[in-house]
């Protein structure tokens, strides 16, 4: 059963890892703007399309 | 390449701005333009190899300001500049500016752009629901005045007001619940692991280390979700509890320790698995409650006061001749200001020179610009449209008229009835009923078995611990702000609604309110115009620069421009022409020597020609489409009450929408309004007030909820608690109704958790209540009332034909 031991805190070791991630994702305003990036990423594939047309 | 200049009546759009080009039309590399701006802005982007923004978008420009030349001056004054910026260092200069021209991702791939017209951008950011713009850039190579005047000359000027000096700018946005909730969720998941043994009956084949090290793990994991995530309950249970006053927060924080303790004083003596998870649940799925009643509108602010309209900024003119610019709040009594065109006049000042044409829809929503003549007092607020404009200024910006409302005590004083929510007056009764079951249950076993008193009692507050009924407002208010917010009501917060649903009284505002400024309907009363006439008249107003004559014209159809000789603009009177051999006068009635008929409260365009009256044109405001409905509709429900700044002169139409037991109110000052407000509201009338001009801000603050309409929600709005789309108007009683209907909605909620609570109980007071009893009776009731308010709003909105 000694296993279980290592593995309970093994899985704990990776949801505080998963906690951590989350605190500094939103400590880094990663939520506070959820429409630009889905505009923004459209950008480079349009120019792209542009420039072949063009040439 | 030459721009040639055509007229021509054919409909053409710019291809920069999309606008119908009306007057003229240049040509530029093939492609046509409305007017110069628009023009040299498709000259910056073609030169460095910016058209690309052309083709994210059709036609995504915006026709750049005329004349910036001057106005920013301001922003070479160091002072002016260090309250702007965010942040600097050596080189680098971070500022953020609101540009409420962004409207499209062209706009984003452009600003973000920004560093290919000048290298000496470092980076640009976007923000595209708040049209944020964050700039970084050397501000020894660039200076802010240079940037913010590249901004305007591709069109996107950015707005700063008075108030990005003077309110604290470093704000910090509050993160902490969403920690909180993290952490609660972090814990209540692994708990949940940790008990599943405890859940399948699986402790009898458990090693007692085995039990004793996920119990202790428990406790580890629950400590921080009690300490960190529910501190808000406790410090607002704590609160309470100083103020003698019982909020919703003691019985949960009551359950929430009984939890707590019972658990681990279980998991010590090794009786139970405890109630760790549950406890974590709970505070999980209240937290989870609280973010989703946090909805807010970032794009809009409820906050705006005046500061938020005025310019920084104010160019005096010394003794000396000099011009200079300085801060607004220094500006000193018998300083003479000059204005310009689009320039908003910051004090009580008097017209010293220059033909004044003020714009005063901001104030009273009355968009039709007023003429003044020298020597007159202007109030601060007003627009100059047209030519720059000296003033004398007659008293500082914090003594001025519109400001001096803000010096009102509405303005400074709180949300006042924070603990008046329906979901404390509830929780009143049912702590003090729960207190009672609980020390009952304690006394009457505390004879037969001690052991058993302490269970039933600490099982009592655990069960009791009423997370459903916290959650059923925040659930049901939450979601129909989301309902609302789709179609186009947007309010402050979620508590405006149980105001909402208290309104027993509606006062309206009459400018800008009830009648519909961009929609002032135009009739022509007189002699039928043949052609000719037609045309000559079309030919003067064209070239008339008064809104009036500009009004006029866009109203004329099928006409022909034809040359017009000794045109003359006689300033407040009218214009006068010779077309084709006839004299043609159109003005005012002196102007063109006739008595006024009696439509002394419309304005009216006589046409004279020859000397032969032709007839007018006059000017009516609109009223909004269905007013008639509107006004009857609420009628039924509420009293109704106009206060209007103007004078009676419209009381007769009004009579056509109202009856004539409705009070109405003329001639009211800013001040005025607020203290009818604060009368109604003594007689014990809970007021909803709808206005929109900054006339009307004291008594938005000051009435129960204060509703801005607005023509446009992303450009003007006093401090109220909801924002209208004066698009949805004719929905306003469907509103009042359905804020009512979300009121019967939680309390139909709170029936269904009483129920659950009293299964519950049930077993509790028996000492019967196990850890995956309550790990079940918990979750189940929150998500029973949460999926029950869900449905119900969403469904009653959908009948009602709300949403």
């Amino acid at each position: 059963m000694s296993v279980l031991f290592i593995l309970i805190i093994v899985s704990l070791a990776v949801a505080i890892s998963f906690l951590v991630a989350f605190v500094w994702s939103v400590k880094d305003g990663q939520y506070e703007d959820d429409y630009t990036p889905s505009m923004r990423m459209l950008f480079d594939d349009e120019i792209k399309e542009t420039k072949n047309q063009s040439k | 390449m030459q721009a040639e200049k055509t007229y021509t009546k054919q409909k053409t759009t710019c291809y920069h701005c999309g606008e119908d080009c009306l007057e003229e039309t240049l040509v530029f590399d093939s492609k046509s333009f409305c007017c110069v701006g628009c023009k040299s802005v498709y000259e910056i982007l073609n030169q460095n190899d910016l058209c690309n923004y052309y083709d994210l978008e059709k036609t995504p420009g915006i026709s750049p300001p005329k004349n910036v030349s001057k106005k920013h001056e301001y922003l070479e004054n160091q002072e002016i500049v260090e309250k702007l910026i965010d942040f600097k260092d050596e080189e680098r200069m971070l500022v953020t500016f609101y540009l409420p021209q962004v409207h499209c991702s062209s706009c984003v791939w452009l600003l973000e752009n920004l560093y290919k017209l000048n290298p000496h951008v470092f980076s640009s950011r976007i923000n595209f629901l708040k049209k944020e713009l964050k700039l970084s850039f050397n501000y020894h190579q660039l200076s802010l005045r240079q940037l913010v005047e590249l901004l305007a000359s591709i069109g996107y000027e950015p707005e700063i007001n008075f108030s990005d000096t003077s309110k604290d700018k470093k704000y910090k946005i509050d993160r902490s619940l969403v920690y909180k909730l993290g952490i609660a969720g972090f814990a209540f998941g692994n708990i949940m692991m940790l008990s599943l043994p405890e859940y399948f009956g699986l402790d009898d084949i458990k090693e007692l280390s085995f039990a004793k090290f996920f119990g202790y793990i428990n406790i580890l994991l629950s400590f921080p979700v009690l300490v960190y995530s529910a501190s808000d309950y406790l410090k607002s249970a704590w609160v309470a509890i100083k103020h003698k006053t019982i909020n919703i927060d003691i019985p949960i924080v009551l359950g929430v320790i009984a939890l707590f303790f019972r658990s681990v004083y279980e998991i010590v003596t090794h009786q139970g698995a405890g109630y760790l998870d549950s406890l974590a649940g709970l505070i999980f799925f209240m937290l989870l409650g609280k973010v989703f009643q946090q909805k807010t509108y970032a794009v809009l602010s409820f906050e705006r006061d005046y500061k938020s309209y005025f310019p920084i900024s104010s160019t005096i003119i010394k003794e000396s001749g000099e011009e200079v610019s300085i801060a607004v709040s220094e500006l000193k009594k018998g300083d003479v200001i000059l204005i310009r065109n689009n320039e908003i006049i910051p004090v009580d000042a008097q017209l010293t020179a220059g033909e004044a044409k003020i714009d005063n829809s901001f104030v009273t929503g009355e968009s039709l610009p007023v003429e003044i003549k020298v020597g007159t007092k202007i109030y601060a607020g007003g627009k100059q449209k047209g030519e720059a404009i000296q003033l004398k200024v007659l008293k500082e910006i914090s003594n001025s008229y519109l400001t001096q409302l803000w010096n009102d005590e509405a303005f400074t004083k709180q949300n006042q009835d924070q603990f008046a929510g329906i979901t404390n007056v509830i929780s009143k009764y049912f702590t003090l009923i729960i207190i009672v079951i609980a020390l009952g249950s304690l006394f009457y076993w505390w004879n037969i078995d001690k052991k058993i008193a302490i269970h039933a009692f600490t099982s009592v507050l655990i069960i009791a611990c009423p997370c459903a009924l916290a959650l059923s407002a925040p659930f049901t208010f939450g979601n129909v702000l989301r309902i609302f917010g789709r179609n186009k009501l947007y309010l402050k917060n979620a508590s405006v609604i149980e105001q909402l649903a208290k309104i027993s009284t509606i006062v309206f505002d009459k400018t800008g309110t009830l009648t519909q400024a961009a929609n002032s309907s135009i009739s022509y009363i007189g002699e039928q115009m043949n052609n000719d006439e037609l045309n000559a008249v079309a030919s003067l107003l064209r070239q008339s620069s008064h809104p009036l004559s500009k009004l006029v014209f866009s109203t004329l159809e099928n006409y022909q421009i034809i040359e017009t000789k000794d045109f003359e603009e006689v300033l407040g009177k009218g214009i006068v022409a010779t077309v084709n051999g006839k004299k043609v006068k159109i003005g005012s009635a002196n102007f063109v020597e006739t008595t006024k008929e009696d439509a002394a409260t419309t304005s009216v365009v006589y046409v004279k020609i020859d000397n032969k009256l032709l007839g007018r044109f006059q000017l009516e405001n609109a009223y909004r489409k269905n007013l008639k409905k509107v006004i009857n509709q609420l009628q039924q429900y509420f009293k109704l009450h106009l206060v209007s700044g103007d004078n009676d002169s419209e009381q007769q139409r009004l009579l056509v929408y109202f009856s004539k037991e409705n009070t109405f109110l003329f001639n009211q000052t800013p001040e005025q309004k607020l203290r009818y407000i604060k009368e109604l509201q003594q007689q014990n009338e809970k007021v909803a007030m709808i206005g929109d001009g900054l006339n009307d801000a004291g008594a938005l603050k000051q009435s129960n909820v204060g509703i801005s309409i607005s023509e446009d929600i992303n450009t003007f709005s006093p401090a109220c608690d909801a924002i209208l789309d004066a698009e949805v108007f004719e929905k306003l009683p469907l509103f009042f109704k359905y804020a009512k209907t979300s009121i019967n909605i939680v309390i139909a909620s709170f029936i269904i958790s009483f129920l659950y609570n009293i299964v519950g109980l049930s077993f509790a007071v028996q000492g019967l209540m196990s850890p995956v009893l309550a790990a079940i009776l918990m979750p189940l009731s929150s998500i029973t009332v949460v999926v029950f308010v869900t449905v119900a709003t969403n469904l009653s909105a959908k009948l009602m034909k709300v949403d």
